[in-house]
C-alpha cells in the first residue's frame, strides 16, 4: 500500500477520479434536463387545472391546458403588463430585489417576506371572449412551511371555483389535510368579498349552511388550527390590496 | 458459490444493517409513511450501495490511504446525483415526495459503512453482492415499517384503500401517530426485539451490569 501514498499518486488518483465523476454527472444532467423541465411544467399545468376544477382524468394535460392563457399582472397598478416574457418565474423573482418588494411586517399577514412585483395569472376564456375562470397563484406560511397553491375564481372575480396547494410541508393527517379532496370540495361556490373587504375565512368546526356567513366560511381543518389560520391569512393577503384586489377590480370594470 | 450466497443473504436477517448494525436509521424514519415512496427509496439505496461497492472495490488497490474517505464519498455522491437526476426525469411525483432524502443517501451510514468495511478489502463481485445484500436488508426493515405505518396510519397500501376510514364513511379510525416520524422508532424497536428473540446470537453483551441494591446497615 505504501506505493499508493506518494504525493504524485495521491494527486493523480484525486484528479482522475474528479474528472471521471464530473463527466458522468454533467452528462447525466445535460441529457436528462429536457425530460425534467417537461415534467416540471406538466406538473404545474396539472396543478393549475386541478385548482380550477377543470382536470379530467384520461385526457392529456397539455391538451386540456391549451384553453388556458398565461398573462402577467403588475400587482401595484393591477394592470396586465408585458414587462416580463414567457418563462418568467414568480417564485424566483420574489428573491430578486430588482423584481420584488419587501412587504412591511404590519401588512405581511401571510408572512411572505418578499413579494414579486409581477405575478403570473392564468385565464380561461369562454366562448364569448369573456373570462370564465381566473386562476391566481397564492402562497403563505402555515405551521411548518410555506404553502404554495392556486386559487381559481369564477368570472365575477368573487366566487371561488377551487383551491389547491401543490407544495407544502404541513403535518400529514392534520394540516396536510389541505390536500384532502373532500375538504377542497367545500371551496367552490364560496364568495370572497363582502362590501369590498375580503371576508372568506376558515371557521372552527363545520360551517352551518343556514348561517348568514355560510357563503364566506369554510370548515377549518380539525387539529390544524395554525395551518387553518395560515390559509385564511394567505387568502386575506393575496386577495386584499397588497395582492390581487386592484387587478380583480380592474378586471370587473373591464379596464385591466 | 456458498460464499456469494452468504454475502447476499446474510445482511437480510443475520447481519441486518438497521437492526444489528444500527445504521441508516434517519432515512428509515423519514420516508416510511407511504409504501410507494419507501420502495423507490429502497431501490435507490440498494443500487447506490451495490455500485459504489463495485467501483470502490475495483480501484481499491489504487486508492491512497490518506484520501480514501474522500475518494469513497466522491464516488458515492456522483452515484446519488445520478439517481436523483434519473428520478426527476422519469418519476417526478415520487422524486418530489422523496425531496432531500435521495440526496441524503450520500450521508447514509450504510453506503459508507459498507464501502469502508467491505469493499476496500474484497474483490469487486463479492463487494457488489454485499451491496445488494445490505440494500435488501435495509429494504426489509423499511418495507416492514412502511406497511404498518401506511396500513394503520392511513388505512391504505400503495394508495389503495384497505381499511375504509371513518372520515370517508368507513369504520376504521386511523392512528395519526403512525404518520409522524417518531412512530418509526417504535416499529423499528419492535422489529429489533422480534429479530433478537428469534435469533439470540444477535443480543449484545451489556456494557455494564446494574449493581445490586444495597441496604445501608452501618451507621444507622
Amino acid at each position: 500500500m505504501s506505493s499508493n501514498d506518494g504525493i504524485g499518486k495521491i494527486l493523480g488518483v484525486a484528479l482522475a477520479l474528479c474528472i471521471v465523476c464530473s463527466v458522468i454527472v454533467s452528462t447525466a444532467a445535460v441529457v436528462l434536463k429536457p425530460a425534467q423541465e417537461a415534467n416540471k411544467s406538466l406538473d404545474r399545468k396539472r396543478n393549475i387545472l386541478q385548482a380550477a376544477g377543470m382536470l379530467e382524468e384520461g385526457r392529456s394535460v397539455e391538451e386540456q391546458f391549451s384553453v388556458v392563457e398565461e398573462r402577467f399582472v403588475d400587482l401595484q397598478s393591477g394592470q396586465f403588463t408585458d414587462a416580463v416574457s414567457a418563462g418568467y418565474d414568480q417564485r424566483a423573482a420574489a428573491k430578486d430585489p430588482a423584481q420584488s418588494r419587501d412587504v412591511p411586517s404590519d401588512e405581511d399577514i401571510a408572512k411572505v417576506g418578499r413579494q414579486a412585483s409581477v405575478a403570473q395569472v392564468y385565464l380561461v376564456r369562454g366562448d364569448g371572449g369573456d373570462y370564465e375562470k381566473i386562476i391566481l397563484p397564492v402562497h403563505g406560511y402555515g405551521l411548518w412551511s410555506t404553502l404554495y397553491g392556486f386559487l381559481a375564481l369564477e368570472s365575477d372575480a368573487n366566487t371561488v371555483a377551487g383551491l389547491g396547494f401543490y407544495d407544502h410541508g404541513e403535518t400529514p393527517g392534520l394540516g396536510g389535510e389541505v390536500d384532502n379532496p373532500r375538504w377542497k370540495a367545500l371551496w367552490p361556490g364560496k364568495k370572497v368579498y363582502r362590501g369590498g373587504e375580503v371576508e372568506l375565512a376558515l371557521k372552527k368546526g363545520a360551517v352551518d349552511p343556514a348561517s348568514k356567513d355560510a357563503n364566506w366560511s369554510v370548515d377549518g381543518l380539525s387539529g390544524a388550527t395554525l395551518t387553518s389560520r395560515g390559509v385564511t391569512n394567505l387568502i386575506d393577503f393575496w386577495l386584499g390590496d397588497s395582492g390581487f384586489a386592484p387587478f380583480l377590480e380592474n378586471l370587473r370594470n373591464g379596464e385591466a | 458459490m456458498d460464499a456469494v450466497k452468504d454475502t447476499l443473504t446474510g445482511p437480510i436477517f443475520k447481519n441486518n444493517p438497521i437492526a444489528l448494525q444500527i445504521l441508516g436509521i434517519c432515512s428509515a424514519l423519514a420516508v416510511t409513511s407511504s409504501l410507494k415512496v419507501t420502495l423507490v427509496m429502497c431501490i435507490a439505496l440498494t443500487l447506490v450501495t451495490a455500485f459504489s461497492n463495485l467501483f470502490i472495490s475495483s480501484i481499491r488497490h489504487h486508492i491512497p490511504g490518506s484520501i480514501r474517505i474522500i475518494v469513497q464519498m466522491t464516488i458515492i455522491a456522483s452515484l446519488v446525483i445520478l439517481v436523483d437526476e434519473v428520478l426527476k426525469a422519469v418519476a417526478y411525483d415520487i422524486s418530489k415526495q422523496l425531496s432531500v432524502f435521495v440526496g441524503l443517501i450520500i450521508t447514509n451510514c450504510i453506503v459508507m459503512g459498507r464501502a469502508e468495511a467491505y469493499a476496500m478489502k474484497n474483490p469487486p463481485v463479492a463487494s457488489f453482492m454485499d451491496g445488494i445484500g445490505n440494500g435488501l436488508g435495509y429494504s426489509v426493515v423499511l418495507i416492514f415499517v412502511a406497511v404498518i405505518r401506511e396500513l394503520f396510519g392511513a388505512g391504505k397500501l400503495f394508495g389503495f384503500e384497505i381499511l375504509p376510514l371513518v372520515t370517508e364513511g368507513g369504520w376504521y379510525n386511523p392512528n395519526g401517530l403512525l404518520l409522524l416520524p417518531p412512530s418509526a422508532f417504535f416499529i423499528i424497536g419492535l422489529f429489533i426485539w422480534i429479530l433478537r428473540s428469534a435469533d439470540a446470537k444477535q443480543v449484545e453483551e451489556p456494557d455494564f451490569r446494574m449493581a445490586k441494591h444495597t441496604v445501608a446497615e452501618e451507621g444507622v
